[in-house]
């Protein structure tokens, strides 16, 4: 063995040692600081969904915000019309109108599917859509969607919520999946695709063919 | 088609793989007529960037032939084109501002789960370089399939043959946004660390962008030798002291402005390197950072620091203090390419640049396994691989 193979071989050894005590006291340190209460001083302005304390009762609430620029007009009509949403939505499977209600086709994990009915409760043209359940759905939800100009024609800002009784048990918990249990995860992955449709006219792939 | 994938670190295999096809509408296929093999591509070889599966084709240098458009393509069959390693839909508010590299729209939503919590945004798209920029297949193949196809590739004329435009894909653009990135003014000096690919574009761009002088670091003697030929002053770091040189060439100021281009696997003995790598090859998810650190050192005082090279992970013993009290400019990213392959591509055609100095083999696609070997393990002869597939 070289000497500098040796040197090297020791100086690893010796970053190891090092390196576990820094993890060892940083752990430490971690739980000591997670522990202690933290000060809750008035109201700020953030959205309440990024509240660290749930502040919604039975409801779980999620959302997400995405800007797209596209002119707010066209973003409020793309939304509005409800056939519209599958294309971007991977759990939708299906929406369709039956007069004031509208019923959405949910897909379920094993291949089954959910049906929830709602109703629009609020519709300010180029604003806000808000919808609730109706009975007969098999879930209780209500959501919105609301709609801004970005600033300095930045495009449109679309800020979208959604609040949910989270079932009980096994079914209750495949129910959860269709929602947006990881609201990070579940909603940026439906914004984004819409905005990459209302921006670049497509879902945008990585997949090299259509049957992938 | 057969394409060289990967199959586990210093493993990579030439495969028969199924042929791609025109999937969304503003797509098209391309032949491949010549590809490279990257330095970053070293980075996936070694197992360093994460969210590289089995299966997986790599390479994102590339250029070819149009055999498919899509409906929305506004590219013609049989054209000859090169094609940016961003992908990028021109459309979104980064593209508007021809921050081509940060597209919002090119990564596909489902592949942005690992680079959110990681970068804290998903980046674009890119060809051939992991899940965590799309999970796109690359170009070390014999076809391709090129999303958004109306923005990225670059129509070449008739005239100049492939391997003199073929680095419009990445190196020369990465090379010439490094030296942009200097904000280079008359008087300076700018000092690059690496001279591979893109370090020796990034020495031929800052002497093009009118650099006083170059000092180019590294310590291979053929690699060294190329940039002498470029027209840089050279440091072997293996027989001098890099900061002392440095300060020594610059009448006791320093460089104005540096240029890391060799990024997250730095060489050299040195205790930092040693701490760096242990982590690297524990899974720490660590970046080996010597070259940055020895840069934001060597800069003078309200200098300028470029970093084209590619980092993953997190660096520790960063020189805030350095950073800060010296004033520093930082500037570094993905390469837009987009931005800037019709100004190269017009400068090559009038020979103001020549990239194929840089090229020391040439092998058949079928080869490119012994092509990675080589290039990772033979740095000072092998400087630059291009496939041709086919043959």
């Amino acid at each position: 063995m070289s000497r500098y193979e040796m040197d090297h071989d020791r100086g690893a050894k010796l970053a190891l040692l090092v390196g576990a005590g820094i993890l060892a006291a940083g752990a430490a340190a971690f739980w000591y600081r997670s522990q202690q209460p933290r000060p809750v001083g008035p109201p700020d302005s953030a959205p309440g969904r990024t509240s660290r304390q749930s502040r919604y009762g039975d409801y779980a609430v999620s959302g997400r915000s995405v800007t797209i620029n596209r002119p707010r007009a066209e973003v409020y009509s793309f939304w509005r019309d409800f056939s519209n949403l599958a294309s971007f939505m991977s759990n939708v499977e299906a929406v369709k109108t039956e007069g004031d209600l509208t019923i959405w086709t949910i897909a379920a994990p094993a291949g089954g599917s959910v049906t929830v009915r709602t109703r629009i409760v609020s519709d300010r043209e180029n604003e806000e859509i808000a919808w609730r359940s109706v009975e007969g759905s098999d879930i209780d939800t209500e959501g919105k969607v609301m709609f801004r100009d970005a600033p300095a024609d930045r495009g449109t800002e679309v800020e979208a919520v959604i609040a949910y009784v989270p079932p009980a048990g096994r079914l209750g918990q495949a129910i959860a999946k269709l929602f947006w249990t990881e609201p990070r995860v579940q909603g940026r992955h439906e914004l984004k695709r819409l905005k990459m449709l209302m921006e670049t006219g497509e879902v945008t792939t990585s997949r090299n063919r259509k049957s992938d | 088609m057969r394409a060289l994938t990967f199959h586990g670190t210093h493993d990579v295999r030439v495969d028969t793989v199924p042929d791609p096809q025109i999937v969304n509408p503003r797509d098209a296929v391309i032949e491949v007529t010549a590809t490279a093999i990257c330095g970053s591509d070293l980075h996936l070889y070694d197992g360093v960037i994460p969210g590289v599966m089995q299966g997986d084709i790599l390479g994102h240098e590339f250029m070819g032939r149009v055999v498919e458009t899509g409906p929305d393509s506004t590219l013609k069959k049989d054209q000859r084109v090169v094609v940016p390693f961003t992908i990028s839909c021109g459309k979104c508010f980064h593209c508007m501002k021809q921050q081509y590299s940060a597209c919002d729209n090119s990564n596909p939503a489902e592949k942005q789960d690992l680079t959110e919590p990681l970068y804290g945004e998903a980046l674009s798209g890119l060809f051939g370089y992991s899940h965590l920029t799309g999970g796109y297949p690359g170009g070390q193949a014999e076809y391709v399939r090129v999303p958004y196809s109306d923005i990225g590739p670059i129509v070449i004329p008739d005239g100049p043959s492939d391997e003199e435009v073929l680095f419009l894909s990445d190196i020369l653009p990465t090379g010439w946004m490094a030296a942009e990135n200097c904000d280079i003014e008359e008087g300076d000096t700018v000092a690059v660390w690496g001279c591979g690919p893109v370090g020796l574009f990034a020495v031929q761009s800052a002497l093009l962008m009118g650099a006083h002088q170059v000092i180019a670091i590294d310590h291979y003697p053929n690699r060294l030798d190329l940039a002498r030929r470029l027209g840089a002053k050279v440091i072997d770091y293996n027989q001098t002291h890099v900061l002392e040189a440095l300060r020594e060439m610059t009448g006791g100021i320093g460089p104005d402005a540096v240029i890391d281009a060799v990024g997250m696997e730095s060489h050299g003995f040195y205790p930092d390197n040693v701490m760096d790598t242990v982590k690297q090859k524990i899974g720490f998810g660590a970046d080996r950072g010597h070259v940055l650190r020895e840069a934001i050192m060597a800069v003078r005082k309200g200098g300028r620091v470029s970093m084209p090279g590619v980092y993953g992970g997190f660096l520790d013993k960063f020189p805030t203090g350095a950073f800060m009290e010296k004033g520093l400019q930082w500037r570094t990213g993905q390469t837009h390419v987009q931005k800037y392959t019709h100004d190269l591509l017009k400068r090559i055609q009038e020979g103001e640049i020549d990239t194929t100095f840089l090229i020391s083999h040439r092998l058949p696609l079928e080869e490119a396994p012994r092509g990675y070997q080589n290039f990772h393990s033979n740095q000072d002869d092998w400087t630059k691989v291009v496939l041709t597939p086919g043959t």
